[in-house]
């Protein structure tokens, strides 16, 4: 049986509009956002609009023993929608609808191709906010942040995507379609199934519909910018904040290299000779807001630190901009950028960030480093450029060691953006054999053909 | 040496891309397809295979870099400063050298090349549109299918009589203040020179001199964007002769990619001679958008402008926008008018899916695009739909007779006009 026919028979069940074959738009799908990957091309690019398109796509798939790569918006870090094997590349752009926004139930159910800001927009009207925001909510969808479990700038206070999702329908690798979980606050039947699958990249099974937890939008936020001459206070700031008992939404760090690079790219007025910088930003109810903003002033004046407390939403604004401005500017350095989230316990922030420059001198390599310090989240970013072998060499070494050193300090490989291809080979690092071991069994109870997303994660 | 005549120049725009897919969010067609293809992100990824010697010339290669409103959503959102637009021409003229223009396209501009050629065959389309086009009450339909056009498009009237045909070459003031040359661009000259007779007016109320060189014709824009660069490169070259020429303090357009070929794309085509290279540099740095020049060079006397009882709303052409940077003068002049309710859009920049013949050759999915547009314009309410280019004006007027809206659309400048 050839991929011919396997083709045919997906023209036949999905319509020729929903199938892709020519070879230069197949280029167009033999990558996403990681750097310094293989680019294989997959044989076709299926677009299903509906859980029984899926079905059938993983039918065909088995007959033809071909495997499949879902795919959202292929802005994920770590090579997961890669088709490292060829075969069917399945993008969910077009299962976009959603479906209901339950205000009752504080719940909404969406397809996977939802842009994660588009459900927010959706659910603005009624006061409630989905609050995992990856850098990319206006790009990646539900299903891709939902298998990746995807977290972003306010995970400190309001957890990462895998705290709102409530229920998944999920194609599985046989083609029988199941549910798990849904719209109840409590659930304990059976295994936590909602939870295996979400950050299962695409590997266990393809999710068709996803019910998602919202939350009643914040009242009143308050953002500052708190900026140190040393390293360690704005690590023992970091600390005394919430030994405070105030649980910042957003807690960012950006390093020395980090703010000479913004600066000098965007000139927002920071201040180039200092070692590290914290936005904080609190929300809740304005009389909270304004109590916790005290608070945070005082550590930071504790700690050695200067503050700036935006007065309006234009100051505060001018803020952010320092903040976002951090990896559009380290990325117009270097025509490659490869972008870690080695995570480490809060309390080591410091540690990590200090291994970071040493590393980064030893290997005689550019690297800035920004991030989510309140959830020890951070992200060195290499400034590199892939054609030079030899230099690229330098940063496989540099990217080993800055695993070695987050594990260590009791950290994991990947706060959020997920193994894939990427890290699979540190996986045995962090899990052990005995670890290791049992996400084989998973994968090859749930998928024992290998058809689902192969090469990603663990290999059977 | 140029990208747009030695393709491995663009290297340095296509390395900088880092595949993050930030483009996604602003492109108007990945918007419609959700295809990889459509989206700056996945061009660099082809153009890259290109480069690399991976890909050549195939019409379905083609194909994908001709879907592109060249739009330039992409470049102002992307975190890497790569402008997907140069790289999409890039690859388009690369594509053309390696296997020439389709015969139809050649035709059509070598004849845009020739300017008394082009100024005869639209000369004559005057005379002899009713012949393929009959009126509506918006303006022109097609009577047969005529090649790539639709059957419901409704296009503008070609003018009875060009602009160029009738303006005077000089048009001299009693105390002039500035002296400027005045590029009109094919869609005021054929299609609206009322908005080139706006034009003169304000100027004139306004103490500036103005020369209309008769012998200029189309920037050539249109062909460079087909990858035609070698035609393209001559119509610069010919514009360069005849506005270097002048002795003037500024060359004035009122349309932004009249504006953009002589502030961007002549010294980027002319770069490899070093005699006009100096030339369209000069040119270059004394282009304005004519909103620009009366805001920031001149600046207009704000104090005689007379009421213009009138609810309004603005799009802003891709190439004012993001091309030119001249929308916010636009939107000042609109705004200083008395009497003017200036109702903005809720996207005001987002592309009206026009992009020159991209709207002919692709008129379904730039009609999907327009949709967006005239939803935005329709929940403003306002009885008039301003707009800074000729190009979008008839992509706008199609839409609103398509849906039958019942705002009118004209230039900035004419609006202006109406206030003296
Ligand atoms: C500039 C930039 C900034 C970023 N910032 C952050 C950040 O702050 N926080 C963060 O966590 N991440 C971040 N990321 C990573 C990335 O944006 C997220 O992982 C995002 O959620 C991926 O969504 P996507 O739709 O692009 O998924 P894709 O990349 O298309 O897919 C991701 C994985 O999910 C699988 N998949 C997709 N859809 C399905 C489905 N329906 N069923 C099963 N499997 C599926 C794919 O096979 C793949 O393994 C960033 C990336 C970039 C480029
Ligand atoms: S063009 Fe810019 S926005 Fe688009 S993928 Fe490349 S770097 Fe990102
Ligand atoms: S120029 Fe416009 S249409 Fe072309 S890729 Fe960029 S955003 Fe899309």
């Amino acid at each position: 049986m050839s991929k011919q026919q396997a083709i045919q028979a997906l023209e036949h069940a999905l319509g020729r509009e929903n199938v892709i074959t020519k070879h230069e738009d197949l280029v167009c799908y033999s990558f996403d956002a990681t750097p310094d990957m293989p680019n294989p091309l997959p044989d076709v690019v299926v677009t299903p609009t509906c859980t029984e398109d899926v079905v059938k796509v993983v039918n065909i798939a088995r007959e033809y023993k071909t495997p499949i790569y879902p795919r959202g918006s292929g802005t994920n870090l770590s090579g997961g929608t890669i088709p490292l094997h060829g075969g069917i590349v399945l993008s969910t752009l077009k299962m976009n609808k959603i479906l209901e926004v339950d205000a009752d139930n504080l719940a909404a159910v969406v397809q996977p191709g939802v842009i994660i800001q588009d459900l927010n927009n959706a659910v603005a009207p009624h006061g409630l906010i989905y609050p995992p925001d990856p850098g990319t909510v206006a790009t990646a969808t539900m299903g891709g942040s939902v298998s990746e479990c995807s977290g972003g700038l306010r995970g400190l206070k309001y957890g990462v995507t895998k705290h709102y999702v409530m229920g998944l329908k999920v194609v599985l690798a046989d083609g029988q379609v199941a549910r798990f979980g849904g719209k109840t606050v409590k659930n304990v039947t059976a295994y936590d199934l909602v939870k295996l699958f979400t950050g299962a990249e695409g590997t266990l099974g393809i999710i068709t519909e996803i019910t998602v937890k919202l939350i009643p939008a914040p009242e009143a936020r308050a953002s500052m910018l708190a900026t140190f001459d040393r390293l360690e206070d704005a690590g023992n700031a970091i600390k005394g904040i919430i030994a405070n008992k105030v649980i910042p939404a957003t807690l960012e760090i950006m390093d020395q290299a980090t703010i000479r690079t913004v600066e000098n790219f965007a000139q927002v007025g920071l201040p180039t000779d200092v070692r590290a910088i914290l936005l904080i930003e609190v929300d809740g109810i304005p009389e909270v807001v304004e109590k916790e903003a005290e608070k945070v002033v005082n550590v930071v004046k504790e700690n050695n630190g200067k503050i700036k407390k935006a007065k309006d939403d234009k100051e505060r604004e001018s803020l952010w901009a320092a903040r976002r401005a951090a990896l559009p500017a380290l990325a117009q350095l270097k025509p490659t950028t490869v972008l870690e989230d080695a995570t480490v316990p809060r309390s080591k922030i410091t540690e990590m960030l200090v291994a970071i420059e040493k590393i980064a001198a030893k290997y005689d390599l550019n690297i800035g480093t920004f991030g989510h310090a309140g959830d020890g989240n951070l992200h060195p970013t290499i400034l590199t450029d892939a054609r030079d072998k030899e230099e690229m060499e330098r940063v496989h070494k540099a990217v080993d060691e800055i695993f070695k050193k987050a594990l260590e300090l009791g950290g994991t490989l990947s706060g959020e953006h997920g193994i894939g291809m990427a890290k699979s080979h540190f996986l045995s690092w962090e899990l052990g054999q005995s670890g290791m071991d049992v996400v084989r069994k998973i994968k090859k109870a749930l998928d024992p053909e290998g058809i689902l997303n192969p090469g990603k994660m663990v290999s059977n | 040496m140029s990208y747009l005549k030695h393709y491995p120049e663009i290297e340095n725009e296509i390395i900088k891309c880092m595949k993050c897919g930030n483009c996604q969010a602003v492109c108007p067609l990945y918007k419609e397809t959700k295809f990889e293809g459509s989206v700056a992100r996945g061009k660099v990824k082809l153009a890259e295979a290109v480069l690399k010697g991976k890909l050549e010339y195939t019409e379905d290669l083609a194909k994908i870099f001709e879907t592109c409103l060249t739009c330039k959503a992409c470049s102002a959102n992307c975190p890497c400063g790569v402008q997907p637009d140069k790289i999409v021409l890039a690859a388009r003229a690369k594509l053309v050298k390696e296997r020439g223009l389709p015969l139809i396209k050649d035709l059509i501009f070598k004849g845009l090349s020739k300017p008394s050629l082009f100024k005869t065959g639209m000369a004559i389309g005057s005379k002899t549109q009713g012949l393929f086009l009959k009126p509506t009450e918006k303006g022109m339909s097609p009577r047969y299918p005529v090649s790539g056009l639709q059957l419901r498009r409704v296009l503008p009237k070609l003018a009875d009589r060009s602009f160029l045909s009738t303006a005077a070459e000089e048009n001299k003031v009693d105390n002039p203040k500035k002296k400027v040359a005045f590029f009109t661009g094919c869609t005021t000259n054929f299609l609206y020179p009322q908005v080139g007779e706006a034009l003169l007016k304000v100027m004139q109320r306004n103490n500036v001199e103005v020369v209309v060189p008769k012998d200029q014709h189309c920037c050539g824009v249109p062909v460079l964007l087909h990858g035609d660069v070698n035609t393209a490169a001559q119509m610069a070259k010919s514009h360069v002769d005849i506005f270097s020429k002048l002795d003037v303090d500024a060359i004035i357009t009122v349309c932004g990619t009249c504006g953009e070929s002589f502030s961007k794309h002549y010294p980027e085509l002319l770069k490899d001679d070093a005699e006009y290279s100096a030339k369209a540099n000069k040119l270059a740095e004394k282009t304005y958008d004519f909103a620009q020049f009366l805001v920031d060079i001149l600046p207009i006397d704000r104090d005689v402008l007379k009421p213009v009882n009138k609810t309004v709303t603005y799009h802003v052409p891709c190439h004012i926008g993001r091309g030119m940077n001249a929308h916010q003068q636009q939107i000042e002049l609109i705004k200083s008018i008395p009497g003017i309710k200036y109702i903005p859009l809720k996207q005001p920049d987002r592309c009206c899916g026009g992009a020159g013949s991209f709207s002919l050759t692709h008129y379904d999915l730039s009609y999907r695009v327009l949709k967006h547009k005239l939803a935005d314009v329709k929940s403003t309410g306002a009885d008039l739909l301003i707009t800074g280019c000729g190009s979008c004006r008839m992509q706008l007027t199609d839409g609103i007779a398509q849906e039958n809206l019942s705002q009118e659309v004209i230039h900035t400048v004419e609006l202006l006009a109406k206030a003296y």
